[in-house]
C-alpha cells in the first residue's frame, strides 16, 4: 500500500474508492464505471498504476488508436488472449467483425484457466471517441457485464462529462467518479518530486515556485508544465555553475531566469519552436530577442504590386461597400455625417471577420492607391492567383462562377500594418473602422 | 429478471424441458437481420444443417430453419421460445423483415412459436410497420413502479439487510440493527425522500447505496447517516462545474467575457476575436496589466476550452475561414458559472467582481 502511495501522489482518496469498488478478486464489480477529468489530472496513470500493482487481469485500449469498430474489438480479444495463454509462444490472432461475435468470443476466452474467477477489467482512454463509432457500441459496453453474463467490468476514462455521453434512449449509467484537478501545492509537491539528483530539494523547490508564478495563471496543465521545467532547468542552473551565484542566491537567479520564461512562454509554450531549438538557443546564449518562431515565416517577400493587391483586398474586406466612394474618390462631395458615421460596436468589422468581394472591387480600389498607372494585364491576375495559393485570400464560392469570382483577405491587422510600412502606405487611414 | 424467473419454473415442468427451445436475442448485439439470423441458427445448433446452403429470401431461409426442427417420433415440430431485448432496436432494421417473418409464422399455424419483446419505450406500437402491427397480437404487460415511499423505505431497508446465509452471524445481526436503527433517522429519510423525487428508478437507489457502501471499510464497519448524505451530494454533483473548478485564471477569464456577451448580445453566437475584444477593455484598466498575454497564448486557451466541450462551433468547420472568426457557442449557463466561480479556488477578486458588475467600462 505504501508503494503505491509513493507512486501515485495526491490521489488517496481516488485510490480508496476505486480499491473499495474493485473488491475481492473473485467479487462481482459494478458493471461499468465513468471516470472523468481535467487533461493531465492522472486518470490514465492511476488507473493503470492500480490494476498493475494489484495485479489484475486487465485490458487497456485507446480509443484513438484504435478508431474503427473492427480494430478496437480485436485488441480487446487479442489482448486477453495474450493474458490467459502466456505459456504459448503466439496464439492465433482473432478476427472479429461485429459486436455479436465479440460478446461471443468474449465468452470463450474468459473461460481460460487463469481468467475464470476473476474480475476481468477492460479499460477504455478517450472513451469520447466511442461517441461517433456505431450507435450500439456505447450501450453495449456498458452493459457488457449483462450481455456476456461474465464477471466484467468496463472502465472509461475520459475529459468530458458524462451528461454528453448519454444515448437519447437512455442506458445503463455507470458509476461516475470525478478524478479533481490538482492544486498548487498538490502541483509544487509532484513537479518537486523529479528534481535531478545532483541539486538538492530546496534548491529544485524554489525553482518550481518561480515557474508555477510565472505559468500557473495560464495553464495548469500537469504535462505542460512538467515540460517547461525540464527544458529551463539548466537555465536555471547556469550562475550557480558559472560560479557568479550560490544556490541560496534565490534573487540573482530569479532575475536571471525571469526573462528567459516569459520568452518561453510566448515560443516554447506556443510550440512555435521545438523543444530542441530552445535547448540549444540556451546553450549559445544568443540574444533572445531575436527568436524566430514558425509564425514569423509566414511573413514572406511579395514582390511590389502583390503587396499593393493584398492591401486592397484587405481594404475591400473590412471596409463596406458603401464608403468606397468616400476613401477612394478624389472629389466625393459632401456625404451626410449622421448615417455615414453611426456604427456600432458590434458590426465593427474587425469583430465579425472579412467580407467576401468581387474582383472588379478589387481592381477599382487597386487604381486608386497605387500612384502610378496600372495596365490590367495577365501579369495582375497571376498575381491575384499566386497570392490565393499562399493563402493570403481565398476563393469564395465556385472556380466556375459565372459572374465573376469573389474572394476574402485573410491576413491579420498586424501582418498587413507591416506590410503596408514597406510600401509607405498608411492603412488605418483608409480603414472604416479606425475613422 | 421476470423472464429468467418465468423460464425457469417453466423449464421445470418435465416434459416443458425436453420440448421446448429457447432462442435469446438482444437488439444491442444483432444490429441487422442478417447476423439476427445467423444467431438463431447458431443458438438452435442448426449450423449442421444449413451448411452452404444459398437462400434467396429472409422468409424462406427461416422457415427452412423452423421445419428442420421436426422431432423424430412425432410430425409436429418443436415448439420455440424468441425472447427479443431491446425490441425497438429491432424495430429500426430495415423493413422489419425479422418481426414480420417472426410474427407471421406466430400467426399462422406453421410451427408453434411465441415470440415474447422487452422494450422501455411506451410508444412501441408507433414504431412498428402496419403488416408487422396487424400480425402482433397486441398483448403487452407494463411493469410499473407503483410504490409509494414507505414501500420505498422498506425495499431501502431490505436492500441494505444482509442475508440469513451470511457466514459470520454476529456481525450479521449487528449490522441489520445498524440499518434499522438508519430507516427511522430524519436525515436518512430526508435523503430518501429527495430521492423518492427525483426518480422512484430502483437503479437510482442502488447507486446512491454504492457510494455510501463505499464508505464501510475494516476501520468503519458500519453505515452512518453521514454516509449516505455525503453520498447524496455525490450524486447531485453538477459535473460541468468540476471542470470549471480546475480551468486556468486565464480560461476563467475568457468564460467571463463570454457570460457578458450573452448578457448584452442576447446569446447570439460569438467568434474568438469578439471574445478577445471583450477581455482587453479588462486588461486596459490599469490595475490589471498583470493578465495582458499575448494573443496567441489566449487563443491557446480558447482552443482548451473548446476541447473541453465547454463551447462548440454553431456549424461546422470550412478549410476557408480563419479560427479567430468561427462561430461559438457557450455551453454554460449564467448561474452555473456564477456557482462554480464561487467554489473557485484562489480567485484574484478582480476577476470575480469583473464577473459580477455587468457594466464594463467603469
Amino acid at each position: 500500500m505504501t508503494h503505491l502511495e509513493n507512486v501515485v501522489l495526491c490521489r488517496e482518496s481516488q485510490v480508496s474508492t476505486l480499491q473499495s469498488l474493485f473488491g475481492e478478486r473473485h467479487h462481482f464489480s459494478f458493471p461499468s464505471i465513468f471516470i472523468y477529468g481535467h487533461t493531465a489530472s492522472g486518470k490514465t496513470y492511476v488507473t493503470q498504476t492500480l490494476l498493475k500493482t494489484l495485479e489484475l487481469p486487465h485490458v487497456f485500449v485507446n480509443c484513438v488508436e484504435c478508431f474503427t469498430l473492427r480494430l478496437l474489438l480485436e485488441q480487446i480479444l487479442n489482448k486477453l488472449n495474450n493474458l490467459s495463454s502466456s505459456e504459448d509462444g503466439c496464439s492465433s490472432e482473432i478476427t472479429c467483425e461485429t459486436f455479436n461475435d465479440f460478446v461471443r468470443l468474449f465468452k470463450q476466452v474468459t473461460k481460460a484457466e487463469n481468467l475464470k474467477d476473476q474480475t476481468v477489467y477492460i479499460v477504455l482512454d478517450k472513451a469520447e471517441y466511442l461517441r461517433d463509432m456505431e450507435a450500439n457500441l456505447l450501450p453495449g459496453f456498458l452493459r457488457l457485464q449483462e450481455l456476456a453474463d461474465r464477471n466484467v467490468t468496463v472502465i472509461f476514462l475520459s475529459e468530458i462529462v458524462w451528461e454528453k455521453f448519454r444515448p437519447n434512449t437512455g442506458c445503463f449509467e455507470p458509476f461516475v467518479l470525478y478524478f479533481p484537478d490538482y492544486s498548487i501545492g498538490n502541483l509544487q509537491k509532484i513537479l518537486s518530486h523529479d528534481h535531478p539528483p545532483e541539486y538538492s530539494a530546496d534548491f529544485y523547490a524554489a525553482y518550481i515556485n518561480i515557474l508555477l508564478g510565472v505559468f500557473y495563471t495560464v495553464c495548469r496543465d500537469l504535462k505542460e508544465l512538467r515540460h517547461l521545467a525540464v527544458l529551463n532547468f539548466p537555465k536555471y542552473c547556469e550562475p550557480v555553475v558559472r560560479g557568479e551565484a550560490s544556490e541560496r542566491d534565490t534573487r540573482k537567479l530569479w532575475r536571471n531566469i525571469e526573462p528567459h520564461l516569459k520568452k518561453a512562454m510566448q515560443t516554447v509554450y506556443l510550440r512555435e519552436i521545438s523543444s530542441s531549438q530552445w535547448e540549444k538557443l540556451q546553450k549559445d546564449d544568443t540574444d533572445l530577442g531575436q527568436l524566430k518562431g514558425l509564425s514569423a515565416h509566414t511573413h514572406v517577400e511579395l514582390p511590389y504590386y502583390s503587396k499593393f493587391i493584398l492591401i486592397a483586398a484587405y481594404l475591400a474586406s473590412y471596409n463596406p461597400a458603401r464608403t468606397d466612394r468616400r476613401f477612394f474618390l478624389k472629389h466625393h462631395g459632401k456625404i451626410k455625417k449622421t448615417n455615414f458615421l453611426k456604427k456600432h460596436e458590434k458590426t465593427s468589422n474587425h469583430l465579425l471577420g472579412p467580407k467576401p468581394f468581387p474582383l472588379d472591387r478589387l481592381l477599382a480600389i487597386l487604381y486608386s492607391i497605387v500612384d502610378s498607372r496600372v495596365a490590367p494585364t495577365a501579369n495582375i491576375f497571376s498575381q491575384i492567383t499566386s497570392l490565393v495559393t499562399l493563402q493570403l485570400l481565398t476563393l469564395v464560392g465556385h472556380d466556375d462562377q459565372l459572374d465573376g469570382p469573389k474572394y476574402k483577405c485573410t491576413v491579420s491587422l498586424d501582418f498587413i500594418r507591416a506590410i503596408s510600412r514597406t510600401v509607405n502606405f498608411d492603412i488605418i487611414k483608409y480603414l472604416y473602422d479606425f475613422l | 429478471m421476470l423472464i429468467n424467473h418465468a423460464l425457469r419454473e417453466l423449464m421445470e415442468i418435465e416434459e416443458v424441458s425436453e420440448n421446448v427451445l429457447q432462442v435469446h436475442l438482444n437488439g444491442l448485439l444483432q444490429i441487422n437481420d442478417k447476423i439476427a439470423l445467423k444467431e438463431i441458427t447458431r443458438q438452435l445448433n442448426l449450423e449442421n444443417v444449413v451448411g452452404d446452403k444459398v437462400f434467396g429470401s429472409f422468409a424462406e431461409n427461416f422457415s427452412f430453419l423452423l421445419e428442420a426442427l421436426k422431432k423424430g417420433d412425432r410430425t409436429s415440430s418443436c415448439p420455440v421460445i424468441f425472447i427479443l431485448d431491446e425490441f425497438d432496436l429491432f424495430a429500426h432494421h430495415k423493413n422489419q423483415t425479422l418481426l414480420y417473418n417472426l410474427f407471421d409464422i406466430s400467426q399462422s399455424a406453421q410451427t408453434p412459436i411465441a415470440v415474447i419483446g422487452l422494450t422501455c419505450r411506451l410508444d412501441i406500437l408507433e414504431l412498428l410497420e402496419k403488416r408487422v402491427k396487424s400480425r402482433f397480437s397486441h398483448r403487452q404487460i407494463y411493469l410499473m413502479n407503483s410504490f409509494g415511499f414507505p414501500q420505498y423505505v422498506k425495499i431501502f431497508k431490505e436492500q441494505l439487510s444482509l442475508p440469513a446465509e451470511f457466514p459470520d452471524k454476529l456481525f450479521a445481526e449487528k449490522w441489520n440493527e445498524n440499518v434499522q436503527c438508519l430507516s427511522e433517522e430524519r436525515s436518512v429519510q430526508e435523503v430518501l425522500q429527495k430521492h423518492f423525487n427525483i426518480s422512484k428508478n430502483l437503479r437510482s437507489l442502488h447507486m446512491l447505496l454504492m457510494l455510501s457502501l463505499n464508505r464501510v471499510t475494516a476501520s468503519h464497519p458500519f453505515m452512518t447517516a453521514i454516509d449516505l448524505m455525503e453520498a447524496s451530494q455525490l450524486c447531485s454533483m453538477d459535473s460541468k462545474a468540476n471542470i470549471v473548478h480546475g480551468l486556468s485564471v486565464l480560461e476563467i477569464c475568457l468564460i467571463i467575457a463570454m457570460k457578458h456577451l450573452n448578457d448584452i448580445y442576447e446569446e447570439e453566437p460569438f467568434n474568438f476575436q469578439m471574445v478577445y475584444n471583450e477581455f482587453q477593455k479588462f486588461v486596459q484598466r490599469k490595475a490589471h496589466s498583470v493578465y495582458n498575454f499575448e494573443k496567441p497564448v489566449v487563443m491557446k486557451a480558447f482552443e482548451h476550452l473548446q476541447q473541453l466541450e465547454l463551447i462548440k462551433p454553431v456549424e461546422r468547420t470550412s478549410g476557408n475561414s480563419q479560427r479567430e472568426y468561427q462561430l461559438m457557442k457557450l455551453l454554460l449557463d449564467n448561474t452555473q458559472i456564477m456557482n462554480a466561480l464561487q467554489k473557485y479556488p484562489n480567485c484574484p477578486t478582480d476577476v470575480r467582481q469583473w464577473a459580477t458588475s455587468s457594466l464594463s467600462w467603469l
